[in-house]
C-alpha cells in the first residue's frame, strides 16, 4: 500500500488485513500502563487539515504517538495557506521536509489524489517517498472512517459478510456514506441507503447497494443502522422542508429504534446533532456503538500508518 | 504577390492547380505555370479546404496575458488552419464598449496571422443587468457581428428578450452560453454516475436544455438570430430539432472536446478535464456527432480556453474551467466525424468554415474554392498523424486534454488572403 486515497484502493484481503492489524494493535495495548509501541520510531507523520476536525485529527495524532512516530499538525489557519499558498506548494513543501506520511483533510473532492500525484511526480526527482492518507476530501471519501466502521461492525456483530447495514440521511453530501458503501460491499455486507430522493446522488442505482425512502420499513431487518449528520446549511438548498419534518421522517427516535432487532447496533460517524437525526437516549443506549467507533478509530489509523510506513502487507 | 498551389484536392476531390494573385483565386486548372517568382506550395496528396472560422475563442487579451495573448492565440489559430476567429469578450476589461472591441480588432490586425473578430458583451461587464451598447460596437471599426456573455448565461429572460429584439435590427447574432446558474450552483462536473462517485457537485443537463428552450421561444417572437454556444447534452438536440422545424433562426455549435471526451476521464481528478459545460457521457458525444452530421448542430467551434498552469494545476474545485482547442480541432473532427464516415471533406468545410462564416456574417470567409473568390484556404494532410504535446503548442498555456494522444490529419498550410500564415507546423 503506497497511499490510502479511496476505499477502492483496497480489495477484501487488504481491507481485512488492515482490520486484523488493528485488532492486534488493540490487543497489544490492552491493559498496558504505557501505551507506546516503538513501531514507527523515527517516522514523521504530518496532519494537514483544511477543515475543522476534532476527532479525526486527534485520532490520527494519537495513533501516530502510540506508535512512537513524530506527529506534527498543520492547519490551514495560521500557516502559509492563509497567505495564499497553493495546495501543491504546501504539500510539496511538507513532503520535501521529509514527511513519511501526510494525512490530509480538504474541502475539495479529490484533493488527496492530487497531492499524491504531485508528490509522486516529485519523488521521481528527489527520491523522497511520502504516503498520502485521505482523511476526508469534500464529498468524496473518508476511507479511515469506513475502516473503523467496519472494525466496529466486525467487533459487535461477529462479522461483516452477509450483514445488512442501513445508512440513513444525507448520502448526497456524505463522504462517509460513499466510503462505507464501497468498503462494506467489498467485505460482503448488504448496504441499504435510506434517504429522501433529494439527498441521494444521481446514479446511485449503479452503486453496490439498495435504496429506500422508508426508514420504518427497513429497520426490522437491519443488523446495524448508521445515522449520518444533517448539516444545517443543507436547509437552504431545499433538500427537505424543515428540520422538524426531517426529524419526524428520518430521525432515530426511541420508538423507531425499538423496531430494530435486539442484536442490532446504532452507529454515527459524529459529530451528532442530538434531537435531529438521533435522539439522545438512542445515542446513549447499550445498542449504541458510537463511542466504540471512536475507540476503534485510533487502532484502525494505527494499522493504516503501520501498513504504509512499516511496509507490512499482512 | 502570387502563389501557386499544385496538385491539391479541393474538398478531397480531383487534384488541381490554383493560382492566387493579390489575395484572390484567379485560376484553377491543370499544369498552371504561374508568373515568374510566384511562391509554390506542393499540395500533392493533400486536401484543400476553405480556411477555418472559429466562432468561439478566448484570446485572453487584454487582462489575461499570463494565459494567452492575441499574438500567441493567433499563432495557434493559424497553425490549426484557421483564417478567422471570434474572440470572446470575457477579458479584463470586458469587451463591452467600442474602445475594447476596437483594441482587440487592431491588435489582431497588427499580428496579422488570422482575422480576429471581437465578440461584444451582451450586457455591461457581463453582469446580466444592463444591455451593453450593441449598436455602437456593431458600427465601430471593429464591426462586431456577434454578441455574447460567454462564460455566463444571459439569465434574466427580460434582458435576453430585449437583447434579441434589439439585435434583430442590427443584423447581428446573440450567442448564448446556455446554463441556468440556479441549477448549477457549485457545479464541478456532469451530473451523473461518475460525478456522484467522485463527490463532485453535478451540472445537470437540464440546466442547458431549459435555457435553450426558453431562448428559442424568445428568438421566435423577436424574429432574431440566436446562436447556442457549446451544446453538450443529447436532449438539447431534441429542443434544437423542434425549434428548427418551427423556423426559429437558431444555430448551434459543438466543441471538439464534446465530440470526443467523456466524464469517464474525471477519475484522476486532473483539472485539465474541467470545462464548462462539462464533459458528459458517451451517449452525449454520440448524439453530438449525429447531430453535427445531420446539421442540427451547425458548426464546430473550439471554445479554446487557455489557462496558465497556476489556474489549472490545482485541486479540482479551485481549477478554472476550459481547455485548449485551436490546434487540435481539425484532428478531433477527422477522428470523430471523418474516419467513421459521418462527414466527408465537403462536410468538414461546411462545419468548420462555411456555416461559421455565415453565422458570424463574414463575407470573405467560408467561400467556395473558385475563381474570383478570396484566397482564405487551408491545406490538410489527411494521412498525417501527430502526437499532441501541450508544451509544443503555440498557445502560452498548455492545458490540452489531448496530451500524448495520437491524432489523425495535420494542417500543412494556412493561407489568409493569399499570404501563407502557417506552413508545416511553423508560423510563417
Amino acid at each position: 500500500m503506497k497511499h490510502l486515497l479511496s476505499v477502492t484502493d483496497l480489495d477484501a484481503a487488504e481491507a481485512t488485513a488492515l482490520l486484523d492489524t488493528a485488532d492486534r494493535l488493540k490487543q497489544a495495548l490492552l491493559g498496558r500502563e504505557v501505551r507506546k509501541l516503538p513501531t514507527l520510531r523515527g517516522r514523521t507523520v504530518i496532519t494537514m487539515f483544511y477543515e475543522d476536525s476534532t476527532r479525526t485529527r486527534v485520532s490520527f495524532e494519537i495513533a501516530g504517538k502510540w506508535m512512537s512516530a513524530d506527529t506534527i499538525n498543520v492547519s490551514a489557519r495560521g500557516s502559509s495557506v492563509s497567505k495564499g499558498e497553493s495546495l501543491r506548494d504546501t504539500s510539496l513543501t511538507l513532503s520535501s521536509m521529509g514527511a513519511d506520511c501526510v494525512v490530509v483533510r480538504h474541502p475539495a473532492s479529490g484533493a488527496a489524489h492530487r497531492i499524491a500525484a504531485w508528490t509522486d511526480r516529485d519523488r521521481a526527482v528527489t527520491g523522497i517517498h511520502t504516503s498520502i492518507v485521505n482523511a476526508g476530501d469534500g464529498t468524496h471519501e473518508h476511507p479511515t472512517q469506513a475502516l473503523l466502521d467496519a472494525a466496529t461492525l466486525r467487533e459487535r456483530l461477529g462479522g461483516i459478510a452477509g450483514r445488512r447495514v442501513g445508512i440513513v440521511g444525507d448520502v448526497l453530501h456524505s463522504r462517509v456514506a460513499r466510503s462505507n458503501v464501497f468498503l462494506l460491499a467489498t467485505l460482503g455486507a448488504e448496504v441499504v441507503l435510506i434517504a429522501p430522493p433529494t439527498l441521494l446522488p444521481v446514479g446511485v442505482e449503479e452503486w453496490p447497494c439498495r435504496v429506500s425512502a422508508e426508514l420504518d420499513a427497513e429497520l426490522p431487518a437491519l443488523d446495524a443502522v448508521m445515522m449520518l449528520r444533517v448539516q444545517a446549511e443543507r436547509m437552504h438548498g431545499a433538500f427537505f422542508p424543515s428540520s422538524r419534518e426531517y426529524a419526524i421522517r428520518y430521525g432515530l427516535s426511541p420508538e423507531r429504534a425499538a423496531l430494530l432487532p435486539d442484536h442490532a447496533i446504532v452507529m454515527h460517524p459524529g459529530p451528532m446533532i442530538r434531537g435531529m437525526e438521533i435522539a439522545p437516549s438512542v445515542a446513549d443506549a447499550p445498542s449504541s456503538a458510537i463511542l466504540g467507533q471512536v475507540r476503534n478509530g485510533v487502532h484502525v489509523r494505527m494499522a493504516v500508518l503501520y501498513h504504509l510506513l512499516a511496509g507490512a502487507s499482512s | 504577390m502570387s502563389l501557386v498551389i499544385r496538385n491539391a484536392r479541393p474538398y478531397g476531390e480531383e487534384p488541381v492547380d490554383l493560382l492566387v494573385e493579390d489575395g484572390v483565386i484567379t485560376e484553377i486548372g491543370a499544369g498552371l505555370a504561374g508568373p515568374e517568382g510566384a511562391e509554390v506550395l506542393d499540395g500533392a496528396g493533400q486536401v484543400l479546404l476553405p480556411g477555418f472560422v472559429d466562432l468561439h475563442t478566448h484570446l485572453r487579451e487584454p487582462g489575461g496575458e499570463e494565459s494567452e495573448t492575441i499574438a500567441t492565440g493567433s499563432a495557434a489559430a493559424a497553425l490549426g488552419g484557421y483564417t478567422a476567429v471570434f474572440a470572446m469578450p470575457n477579458t479584463d476589461p470586458v469587451a463591452d464598449s467600442e474602445v475594447v472591441v476596437e483594441h482587440v480588432r487592431r491588435r489582431g490586425e497588427e499580428v496579422g496571422l488570422v482575422d480576429v473578430h471581437p465578440v461584444g458583451a451582451v450586457t455591461v461587464g457581463l453582469e446580466g443587468q444592463k444591455m451593453a451598447e450593441l449598436g455602437t460596437m456593431a458600427n465601430s471599426r471593429a464591426q462586431v457581428r456577434m454578441f455574447s456573455d460567454d462564460g455566463r448565461c444571459v439569465h434574466d429572460p427580460v434582458i435576453m428578450r430585449r437583447a434579441l429584439e434589439y439585435a434583430s435590427a442590427l443584423d447581428v447574432v446573440i450567442a448564448q452560453h446556455a446554463e441556468d446558474h440556479r441549477l448549477t450552483v457549485g457545479a464541478q462536473a456532469h451530473e451523473g454516475v461518475v460525478a456522484s462517485r467522485l463527490g463532485l457537485t453535478g451540472w445537470p443537463a437540464t440546466a442547458e436544455e431549459t435555457i435553450v428552450a426558453r431562448d428559442c421561444a424568445l428568438a421566435r417572437e423577436a424574429g432574431a438570430a440566436l446562436h447556442i454556444c457549446h451544446v453538450s447534452s443529447a436532449r438539447t438536440i431534441d429542443v434544437l430539432r423542434l425549434a428548427k422545424e418551427q423556423g426559429v433562426r437558431v444555430t448551434a455549435e459543438v466543441t471538439p472536446h464534446h465530440l470526443l471526451l467523456t466524464d469517464a476521464r474525471l477519475t484522476s481528478y486532473d483539472p485539465v478535464n474541467k470545462v464548462n459545460p462539462p464533459l458528459r457521457t458517451a451517449a452525449d458525444t454520440e448524439a453530438m456527432r449525429t447531430a453535427l452530421a445531420e446539421g442540427l448542430i451547425d458548426v464546430v467551434a473550439t471554445d479554446h480556453a487557455p489557462h496558465a498552469a497556476q489556474y489549472k494545476d490545482t485541486e479540482w474545485a479551485a481549477a478554472r474551467p476550459g481547455m485548449l482547442g485551436l490546434q487540435t480541432a481539425l484532428s478531433v473532427v477527422v477522428h470523430t466525424m471523418v474516419e467513421p464516415g459521418l462527414l466527408d471533406w465537403r462536410g468538414v468545410a461546411r462545419v468548420m468554415s462555411e456555416r461559421p462564416a455565415e453565422i458570424g456574417n463574414l463575407p470573405d470567409h467560408g467561400r467556395p474554392i473558385a475563381v474570383g473568390e478570396p484566397a482564405n484556404l487551408t491545406l490538410v494532410d489527411p494521412d498525417g498523424v501527430w502526437t499532441v504535446r501541450g508544451e509544443n503548442l503555440a498557445s502560452k498555456a498548455s492545458n490540452t486534454p489531448y496530451e500524448g494522444m495520437r491524432l489523425p490529419a495535420t494542417v500543412t498550410a494556412t493561407i489568409l488572403r493569399g499570404r501563407i500564415t502557417a506552413r508545416n507546423g511553423e508560423v510563417a
